[in-house]
């Protein structure tokens, strides 16, 4: 009886163990599609990009430095996050030029309520529509509810409001990297 | 009982939703749209259909006493195999139920038809009954997700159909779950029951 059962368990475990070693590097590689993929979306055209890290408020933030072909720096990508979403982590990849502008904003991770907050997710909500292209230095990035410059997504204010925290913390972190 | 019964029953007289009302978990969880009740009993079937035909090949090896532990480990195997499957090859629906994979292994449709099915039928039966429950269970939640996107955003599979703002907020949330299953329930019984008279 234990027997049978310490066989069928050592049989699933090594088909198990089996199917995570084929499928590592594969799910490897789609993480870090992912990140190239949205640093790519949120900066303008580069050559190549750089890797480091800032701190901001306690928090560590990876930052891309994206350089062109000459050398020259042409944006920032920061993987910025907040804990303070209405069900816990968002994480963004914002984009600004040389200038402070906002070149673009992709969400990494987010566990927001579907129908609602998860809309931050969708391409052409209102929240990134009120930020992005815009410069960060000349918004006040709260929602209008709080007396700043971001539109709300509908029925979701706390996510909207993580979702500014957000950008103005990758905002800070671009003062500190640019100067 | 006929191959084709034994596909068929698992979609309208053993309905694991409807009428068996198991797995109620994942019922009320995933099915906030229609794509992700779909994408939810798609995985689910999947891990039934290969648990349904491994427990009926070990069925004589595994001694009574035993028997739920060993299913369980074979059901958890397989959802644990899935999840890294999808992680790799389809990471966006992976985002969207990454949670919910793992509640596969302890959605009793699984270890209810393991238990009551697959370890007393042989093979080919087993491997029909994991096809006809897991249809059931995909239509039921792609069914409640569709009603539920609908009356909540306004949308179906995505497609809007009239303005988000318009919609009943609470049926994209917890207690609209409840509601439109419920309501859900009642249609689809008061069907049957006029379908069998």
């Amino acid at each position: 009886m234990v027997l049978v059962l310490a066989c069928i368990a050592f049989v699933c475990s090594a088909a198990v163990g089996l199917v995570y070693k084929v499928t590592l590097d594969p799910i490897t590689k789609a993480e870090q599609l992912k990140v190239t993929q949205s640093i790519a979306a949120v900066l303008p055209a580069f050559e190549q990009t750089a890797e480091d890290v800032v701190t901001v408020d306690g928090k560590e933030f990876k930052v891309f430095t994206a350089t062109d072909a000459s050398g020259a720096v042409v944006g920032y990508a920061f993987e910025a996050y907040t804990m303070n979403g209405f069900s816990g982590e968002i994480r963004l990849m914002v984009g600004f030029d040389t200038e402070g502008t906002v070149s673009g904003i992709e969400v990494l991770k987010q566990a927001e309520t579907p129908g609602l907050g998860a809309n931050l997710a969708n391409p052409d909500n209102v929240v990134r529509k009120s930020i992005e292209g815009k410069k960060a230095g000349e918004l006040n990035l709260k929602v209008k509810k709080d007396g700043g410059d971001v539109d709300a997504l509908t029925a979701a204010t706390i996510s909207s409001r993580a979702y500014a925290e957000v950008v103005a913390a990758a905002y800070e972190a671009f003062k500190m990297v640019n100067k | 009982m006929s191959k084709l019964s034994i596909l068929t029953k698992g979609i309208i007289k053993e309905n694991p939703t409807f009428v068996l009302i198991l797995g109620m978990c994942p019922t009320l969880g995933t099915t906030t749209s229609a794509v992700n009740g779909l994408g939810m009993g798609v995985a689910t079937m999947f891990v039934l259909i290969m648990s349904n035909i491994v427990i009926s090949l070990i069925k004589n090896l595994v001694p009574g006493k035993v028997r739920i532990p060993a299913f369980i480990v074979v059901i958890a195997s397989f959802v644990t195999v899935i999840e890294l499957l999808m992680k790799a090859y389809v990471p966006s629906l992976y985002e969207t139920l990454g949670v919910f994979i793992p509640l596969i292994v302890v959605n009793c449709i699984i270890l209810g038809r393991a238990e009551a099915f697959a370890s007393k039928n042989g093979v080919l039966d087993s491997a029909l009954d994991g096809v006809g429950i897991g249809l059931g269970f995909t239509l039921s939640l792609t069914l409640l997700g569709a009603v539920r996107e609908l009356l909540g955003t306004g949308a179906i599979f995505g497609q809007q159909l009239f303005n988000a703002d318009n919609g009943i907020l609470i049926f994209v949330l917890a207690p609209g779950a409840f509601i439109a299953l419920g309501y859900l329930m009642v249609i689809f019984n008061k069907l049957t029951a006029k379908l069998n008279k």
